[in-house]
């Protein structure tokens, strides 16, 4: 295959990989083996992490939200450790502390999901700053909701990240949702790129399911940011289901939802692949089992790594040179003797 | 502040104290940037880091927009990815305008992510009374930093202090709140950069006493001594703890005070209601109770805004005359 037919089964792939990763996740809650349920899958949102996740360069840092396993995926996350972050398990990223809302590593970069509507935001601002500081060529990615747009801490970032000149890059994922209020009800000017604008970013508003150009654009994004030219984009998509597993989306209709599930960005690359012939359905086939094969594994991982043990409590509050908190135990024991 | 390579100063402000503590952190360590608001050209609005401009340039003292939340969640992002920021807001009040991104983000990056990063940053705030400077520019939130696990927090009251809770900070990897008292920038005192009164964490005695511990930190501590000299003189031997941090927090030093003395008086600008001293009274209460001789007494600004008007903001925060009334009264 030449360089321009690869691109796009690369872009299906890690798509692929991002939704049967969600689909494990929501089996591992079926089976009761999460911590918790503050489960948000980004199932019908693959095509914006995916896209900006291959134009992103390897030494690049990013900020998620609550919504952001597929952000995570597109970067390199290894779906075990994820899965056992998901279960609250020891093997987990964070050690099982931080969850599906609150994962990172360092090492490829994530500086962290963000439970907080618009909280890793700011972040990316910083980490502009030290890249430039430091002469280290790494644009910072803050990957965000709608709901983000409408956050104040979004708009003194954005005007940071300009007046500074930082290679930053603030992405809004719109899945036309902020938990159950439709953007129509959120968003004065749902124009969110004339926001955008106004402080002077590059903008680029994806709204289409063709991704090799959604990738070839946010490229230009991206590579402009490096050169300290900060960007916005925002990709709009449809969350296909709710809000989190305990919501079962009364807030709108069924016909609504099987209307926007058509525009599903995987099917679509997959009929242009068959189209162009770049790929026939068997080559397909064999990549969806292989995927579907490696997240079974990484259930089977989650589901199977060790319990933390209880001291896990204590530590990590502070560095590690330093004394862990006293337990409320040892504190009355004393008291009592 | 002519001369800043000085090992000893007889008579330093606590500002000037402050500027060298950042001055000689950032001689000593290139990863060190200051940033908030008015701190560059300006020079802080209680002058902390004038002429820093002029010796660091642009890029290591940096002026920011009126953007609290972003200045402490962009200083946090550049302290995970290799910088050592300093951060300053104006007012300790303001800390309402970043509540999310201190105590969300900040406090909790390490812990949340398994311990895999720290986030090394200072931030400077300002608080306290005395200036008419307005219900919302005169609070003691103390309280709220020391409630919220993850942040350290010091409160320095004498310029030795100032200068080496500074640099301590700026040498351990967890983040630290560093509240200065706007009252106290004009003091002065000694500040001998080879003698830290004590090490980081460790409250210090201010003076000896048998009768009474008066447990105080910040400008407060000042009130503990005047009233302390006041006592001395009716035969009242007080002992006077200035706590210096308030996390970590040294318990020992209170316990074993007021295990001593068998009397507490706890002295504080926070509001009564849930403040720190009412920790304290706790502390003491679970570990002196067979030793007291009184109940303890928390004597603090009232729980009320703080009023502007100097006669009124005199009385809503505790004054030298009641505590040596208190201290009367406790020792009868």
């Amino acid at each position: 295959m030449t360089q321009s037919n690869t691109l796009l089964p690369n872009l299906y792939k890690t798509m692929k990989r991002i939704r049967t990763f969600e689909e494990r996740v929501g089996e591992l809650f079926i089976k009761g083996e999460t911590a918790g349920t503050m489960l948000h899958l980004s199932i019908g949102e693959e095509l914006g992490p995916t896209c900006l996740g291959a134009a992103m360069q390897k030494q690049d840092t990013f900020t998620t939200h609550h919504r952001g396993h597929g952000i995570f995926i597109a970067r390199g996350g290894d779906p075990k450790k994820m899965m056992a972050e998901i279960a609250g398990k020891k093997d987990g990223y964070c050690k099982g502390k931080g969850g599906s809302m609150h994962i990172a590593d360092m090492k490829l970069g994530h500086l962290g999901a963000n439970a907080i509507v618009g909280g890793g935001i700011p972040t990316v601002v910083g980490a502009g700053l030290s890249s430039k500081y430091l002469e280290e060529d790494k644009v910072s990615v803050a990957f965000f909701g709608d709901g983000a747009m409408q956050q104040g801490i979004l708009y003194e970032s954005m005007n940071m990240a300009s007046l500074w000149k930082l290679p930053v890059v603030f992405c809004c994922i719109n899945n036309q949702y902020g938990m159950g209020t439709k953007i129509d009800n959120a968003a004065g000017l749902k124009d969110f790129s004339k926001r955008a604008a106004s402080f002077g970013l590059n903008t680029l508003h994806i709204d289409d399911l063709d991704i090799e150009n959604a990738y070839v654009k946010s490229k230009e994004i991206i590579d402009k940011a490096r050169k300290f030219e900060p960007g916005f984009i925002e990709v709009e998509c449809y969350r296909f289901f709710g809000h989190a597993r305990m919501d079962k989306s009364p807030y709108r209709s069924e016909e609504e939802e099987i209307k926007m599930r058509k525009s599903d960005p995987i099917s679509y690359a997959s009929n242009q692949m068959l189209k162009n012939k770049i790929m026939n359905e068997d080559e397909i086939k064999k990549i969806n089992e292989k995927i579907s094969i490696e997240m079974d594994e990484a259930m089977d991982f989650a589901i199977n790594s060790p319990l933390n043990n209880q001291k896990e409590i204590f530590t990590d509050v502070y560095d590690e040179s330093e004394p862990l908190p006293i337990s409320v135990e040892e504190r009355i024991n004393k008291i009592l003797s | 502040m002519s001369d800043l390579n000085k090992n000893y100063y007889e008579k330093i402000t606590f500002r000037d104290a402050l500027r060298l503590a950042i001055h000689d952190s950032m001689q000593e360590d290139e990863k060190i940037i200051v940033m908030g608001e008015d701190v560059a050209a300006y020079g802080g609005a209680y002058g902390a880091t004038k002429d820093l401009l002029k010796l660091f340039g642009p890029k290591r003292i940096i002026d920011t927009p009126i953007s609290e939340a972003a200045i402490v969640g962009a200083s946090m992002g550049a302290a995970l990815t290799g910088l050592r920021p300093i951060a300053e807001l104006m007012y300790v009040d303001f800390f309402g305008m970043s509540m999310d991104q201190i105590a969300n983000q900040l406090a909790k990056v390490r812990y949340m992510f398994g311990g895999q990063i720290n986030a090394p940053m200072i931030l400077r705030a300002q608080g306290g009374t005395g200036r008419s400077a307005g219900a919302q520019h005169s609070q003691s939130l103390e309280t709220w930093i020391m409630h919220t696990p993850g942040l350290y927090l010091s409160i320095p009251y004498t310029p030795n202090d100032a200068y080496h809770l500074l640099r301590a900070a700026l040498k351990i990897n967890n983040p630290t709140i560093f509240i200065e008292h706007k009252l106290l920038y004009n003091t002065s005192g000694i500040l001998d950069k080879n003698n830290p009164d004590q090490i980081f964490g460790k409250a210090q005695i201010r003076k000896k006493g048998k009768d009474l511990s008066i447990i105080s930190y910040s400008r407060m501590v000042n009130f503990a001594e005047k009233a302390a000299e006041e006592l001395a003189k009716q035969k009242i031997d007080v002992e006077v703890v200035d706590l210096r941090t308030l996390n970590p927090l040294d318990r020992e030093t209170i316990i074993e005070s007021v295990n001593k003395t068998k009397r507490a008086l706890v002295l504080s600008e926070s509001c009564y209601t849930a403040g720190v001293p009412s920790e304290i009274t706790s502390i003491i209460f679970e570990h002196c109770y067979t030793n007291l001789l009184k109940p303890v007494i928390r004597y603090t600004a009232e729980d009320t805004p703080a009023p502007v008007a100097p006669n009124l903001e005199e009385n809503y925060i505790p004054t030298i005359e009641k505590i040596v009334e208190y201290s009367k009264k406790l020792c009868k």
